[in-house]
């Protein structure tokens, strides 16, 4: 424990631990700091300089984030000076970056803007060269546009520090610096995995998920039959864009809205996400009983399973051959619904789904993801992208009244539900397995040891008529780095869940964006509500979900057999670190 | 050994290689040759004697007669006339700028007779090429005097009463810093030497790299030794070649004599360093961003706290000196803390080497005491301005310097 030391902060003495940053004091002291670049634990490196405060006795300007608190220490952060430096600093900023707020896609969320805002600033008295480079539209799930960036490297610690990924960087110098994807390439050819982490924490407009709006307000306008699927983590989230409190659960209000978008069906992902616990259990089990590769990995991530692909391509024969929950619904609409319930060609069905992700945008488009050459699911949109949705149409979220997602699609269970949470695929698949394993019935269903914020989770379960299996849950990639380096110096697990995103779903690079500070707090409401959804369901294991009992008795046949291979199942492949080069 | 009856002096710093001294050189020695008089006359390749804008130099011993703008073909006469027949060749000799006399020897020149060179000991003086020049000028007797007969607190101690402050332009004192490293507490600590020299028209610690790099060598093996660290780096510009190639050739001089690897002078302690050659940025003399640099990340600056001495190099505490500032550390530890502390001011003492450039008579580089007036650098030293101009200006610091 670090000494408490008391330092003054505007004439306002506060106590904090000693060598904490005077960020931190001046918080404590009720003094909102500006920031910009400053990302605790990750990115401290001073770049920015809207933070600056003068320091008693110091020399110049100093910068508040990477200052620390020593004894007797007496700070202002609200001199004349000080003003000065933030706002041409922030005027600095802004003459080489384009204005064209109004049209960019943070406006208004923008934390540039904001502070433009904050620190009055009215004109940009600088006139000098502006960059130019050019767009990286090379992706389906991320747009990258180098000229709103204002090199404060936030992407480039997360994609490092906390994904393990490391594909951006920052290259070459002085005014012609960008932060650049590896070799210099656009996004597309890079190891990136499409986690966008990158995009969740970017102050502005330079990163940005690629708008599928446009395609989806297009079809519906075009009196297509359109269908839409949501993810778990949305509900407890979407909340957020309209005012509503951290973790609201807005399930049946967004089912209400996305009707009056005018989808013609709106269905669950969740119970995608029952049914892929029932291929995964099935799984498992058969890799257990028949000595199969193990531990078996999920693949539910479309991060995680690039990743894998990417840097990890030894790991490859563990991950669950069961698509993820959307690709699982993908396929059955464009199947068993059109065929059985619609009776239209999959063709005339435009497929659209909401995810708390980017990389599910990549994941759609994945050739392994079609028929016939065509594609399962037509546009994916995130969150926020719904949440904009909502607002172009001027619907009001919170005022409307709930309504069920549709059927034959619609119906989950709560373990569905809590796929959005780290963990929950783990909590999901245990409950399942346990029941089919022991043939008995599981009394306690909260596998809590599974549960939580930890990067890292362990247990081990007693299923009778098994034994002990040991399982690990690990969120972030770089955790997921750790735990893969550990597998290979030889310690072993039957089972692992890993999400891409740090906290899982909850904390997906698509979910509304949070101050930074409030980060934490935001997903461990969303994460709360998951589980609360979960307690309150009658139905909470996979198994019994009566949906799926149906559609594998009328059309997919038996679970692991032949029919949902073909249409759940799917493979992986070796990309290497560096994937442009010809293997 | 031969005794040669005449040393010729050849300067090969970058600026006289740059007016072409090495074909003035071979013209030389092959003259020499050619009258047969190789086995009495040697002819020695030194670093940068100072006075850049007369090179080629060529410094005749035992008298000191001094030569100037010496092409190849006036080294033929140097050795046709001077070398063979004794006779001195008046044209080639330097005139004094402001009283047009001229001035034979090196001693009499105002330019070398009102400097003090501590750092520049050996520069322009020994073959930075061979170690035993180094030696006989008491080179390594520093390193075997502080591994033999102190402590690495008494060698703190004597750095902190020397009272030199780093030449790398902060001027902080550095036996404090030192201090700080030798009381950091980590089983692995690192010395680092930071030849990044960027200022345009700085060539200080170029030329004592060029002229003599044993001087850093050994000092960096001392601070090793004072600090508690076994591994160093020199963090030497791309665009210094010749530095880096005779920085090159000394350590492994002087690895070859036992000077730095293991146990040296059969005490046990360890030392060795390597080159690392910087890839073009200015900003990797800073520091942070030159441990950066050298860690292999993207050379830029982190903010302080913690400073090197507390985690630097790989996290590891490390001991960040300038060139000059190490080329100081021999001479103290010889001389003593006093004699050091008797040169310059109340505040700054020792010398500082300037590279001097611009309107002036005798660019180049020259060493005095801390104190001397920026009026007696120009006119006493340096000779004044060209025609007897009227001084108008001087940027202290060069281009990219303050005003």
């Amino acid at each position: 424990m670090q000494e408490l030391i008391k330092v003054t902060i505007d004439g306002r003495e506060v106590e904090i631990p000693e060598g904490s940053p005077v960020l931190q004091a001046a918080r404590a002291a009720g003094v909102d700091i500006p920031t910009l670049c400053f990302m605790e634990g990750i990115n401290e490196i001073g770049a920015c300089r809207v933070c600056l405060v003068e320091l008693e006795g110091g020399r110049g300007l100093q910068a508040a984030c990477v200052l620390p608190a020593t004894p007797g220490m007496t700070v202002r952060t609200n001199t004349p000076a000080v003003r000065k430096a933030r706002k041409m600093n922030v005027e600095l900023l802004l003459s080489n970056h384009p204005s064209t707020c109004l049209t960019c896609a943070r406006n208004t969320n923008c934390e540039l803007q904001k502070l433009a805002h904050d620190l009055g600033v009215t004109m940009i008295p600088w006139v000098g060269e502006k960059s130019d480079w050019p767009l990286d539209l090379s992706n389906p799930a991320l747009f990258r546009d180098p000229n709103k960036c204002i090199l404060c490297r936030r992407c480039m610690a997360v994609c490092h520090a906390v994904q393990g990924v490391g594909v951006l960087s920052t290259v070459a110098r002085g005014f012609e610096t960008v932060v650049s994807p590896d070799a210099n390439r656009p996004l597309g050819q890079a190891a990136c995995v499409f986690c966008g982490q990158c995009s969740a924490v970017c102050p502005t407009g330079a990163i940005t998920e690629v708008d599928a709006i446009e395609p989806v307000f297009s079809a519906i306008g075009a009196g297509k039959h359109v269908v839409v699927q949501v993810a778990p983590a949305v509900r407890v989230a979407i909340g957020e864009e309209f005012g509503l409190p951290r973790g609201a659960i807005t399930a049946g209000q967004m089912v209400t809205g996305l009707r009056m978008l005018g989808f013609s069906a709106v269905f669950d992902t969740a119970l995608a996400a029952d049914l892929t616990i029932l291929e995964e259990a099935h799984e498992l089990m058969q890799r257990i009983t028949q000595g199969k590769v193990l531990p078996l990995i999920t693949s539910c991530s479309p991060g995680w399973v690039k990743f894998a692909e990417h840097y990890f391509p030894e790991f490859i024969p563990h991950l669950s051959s069961c698509k993820s929950p959307q690709q699982m619904m993908a396929a059955l609409i464009k199947t068993y619904y059109a065929e059985r319930v619609v009776k239209l060609a999959a063709g005339q069905i435009f497929s659209v789904s909401v995810m708390p992700c980017t990389a599910k945008k990549y994941e759609a488009a994945r050739s392994e993801m079609g028929y016939d050459g065509n594609q399962d699911l037509d546009a994916v949109l995130t969150t926020r992208e719904l949440a904009r949705m909502f607002r172009m149409a001027g619907i009001d979220l919170p005022k409307l009244p709930p309504s069920d997602f549709d059927a034959p699609l619609g119906l989950s269970t709560g373990a569905g539900v809590i796929f959005g949470a780290s963990g929950g695929v783990m909590e999901a698949a245990l409950r399942t397995a346990y029941e089919w394993i022991a043939k008995e019935p599981l009394e306690q269903l909260d596998f809590v040891h599974v549960r939580g914020m930890a990067g890292v989770r362990e247990a081990t379960v007693d299923i009778p008529r098994l034994g002990t299996i040991k399982v690990a849950v690990v969120s972030g990639l770089a955790n997921a780095r750790d735990l893969l380096a550990r597998i290979k110096a030889g310690e072993s697990y039957h089972f692992i869940e890993i999400m891409g995103c740090p906290s899982g779903c909850l904390g997906g690079g698509g979910q509304p964006r949070t101050r930074r500070e409030e980060a934490g707090e935001a997903k461990q409401a969303r994460q709360s509500s998951i589980y609360a959804i979960d307690k309150g369901q009658k139905l909470r294991k996979s198994h019994d979900n009566p949906a799926l009992k149906k559609l594998y008795e009328v059309y997919l046949g038996e679970i692991g057999g032949e029919k949902a291979h073909h249409l759940l199942h799917t493979s992986y492949t070796a990309r290497g670190r560096f994937p442009w080069k010809k293997h | 050994m031969n005794l040669f009856r005449s040393h010729v002096l050849v300067c090969a710093g970058a600026g006289c290689v740059s007016s072409g001294c090495l074909a003035t050189e071979e013209a030389l020695v092959d003259e020499i040759a050619k009258l047969g008089l190789d086995r009495e006359i040697k002819v020695i390749e030194t670093g940068c004697i100072g006075t850049c804008d007369l090179g080629p130099v060529l410094v005749v011993y035992p008298e000191g007669i001094f030569y100037r703008n010496v092409t190849a073909d006036d080294a033929r006469e140097v050795a046709n006339e001077h070398l063979l027949k004794g006779r001195i060749v008046q044209r080639l000799l330097y005139r004094d700028p402001l009283t047009s006399q001229i001035v034979q020897t090196y001693g009499e020149m105002e330019f070398f007779s009102r400097q003090l060179r501590i750092a520049l000991r050996n520069t322009g003086v020994i073959n930075p090429e061979v170690i035993e020049e180094y030696i006989a000028r008491d080179g390594y007797e520093a390193l075997a005097c502080a591994l033999t007969t102190m402590s690495g607190e008494q060698v703190i101690a004597t750095i902190k009463e020397s009272g030199l402050r780093g030449r790398g332009g902060a001027g902080f004192p550095t036996g404090l810093k030192w201090q700080f490293t030798a009381q950091a507490h980590s089983d692995v600590k690192y010395v680092v030497c930071n030849a990044d020299e960027g200022d345009p028209g700085a060539f200080m610690d170029r030329s004592i790299l060029e002229g003599d790099p044993h001087a850093v060598i050994e000092a960096m093996a001392i601070a090793g030794y004072a600090v508690g660290a076994s591994a160093g780096y020199v963090y030497v510009r791309a665009e210094y070649p010749l530095a880096v190639k005779r920085l090159q050739h000394a350590i492994n001089q002087a690895r070859d004599y036992g000077f730095i690897g293991d146990n040296i002078f059969g005490t046990g302690f360890r030392f060795d360093l390597e080159i690392r050659v910087g890839a073009g940025a200015f900003v990797c003399g800073e520091e942070t961003a030159l441990i950066a640099s050298i860690e292999g990340r993207r050379g830029e600056p982190r903010p302080r706290p913690p400073y090197p001495a507390a985690k630097g190099l790989w996290g590891k505490p490390t001991l960040l000196n300038n060139v000059e500032t190490f080329a100081n550390i021999c001479p103290i530890i010889l001389h003593g803390a006093q004699w050091y502390a008797r040169i310059g001011t109340e505040k700054s003492k020792g010398t500082k080497v300037f590279a001097v450039a611009g309107n002036i008579n005798n660019t180049g580089l020259v060493e005095v005491p801390m104190g001397m007036t920026l009026r007696q650098l120009v006119f006493d030293v340096c000779g004044g301005i060209p025609g007897g101009k009227e001084f108008k200006a001087a940027q202290a610091g060069g281009p990219s310097g303050g005003f």
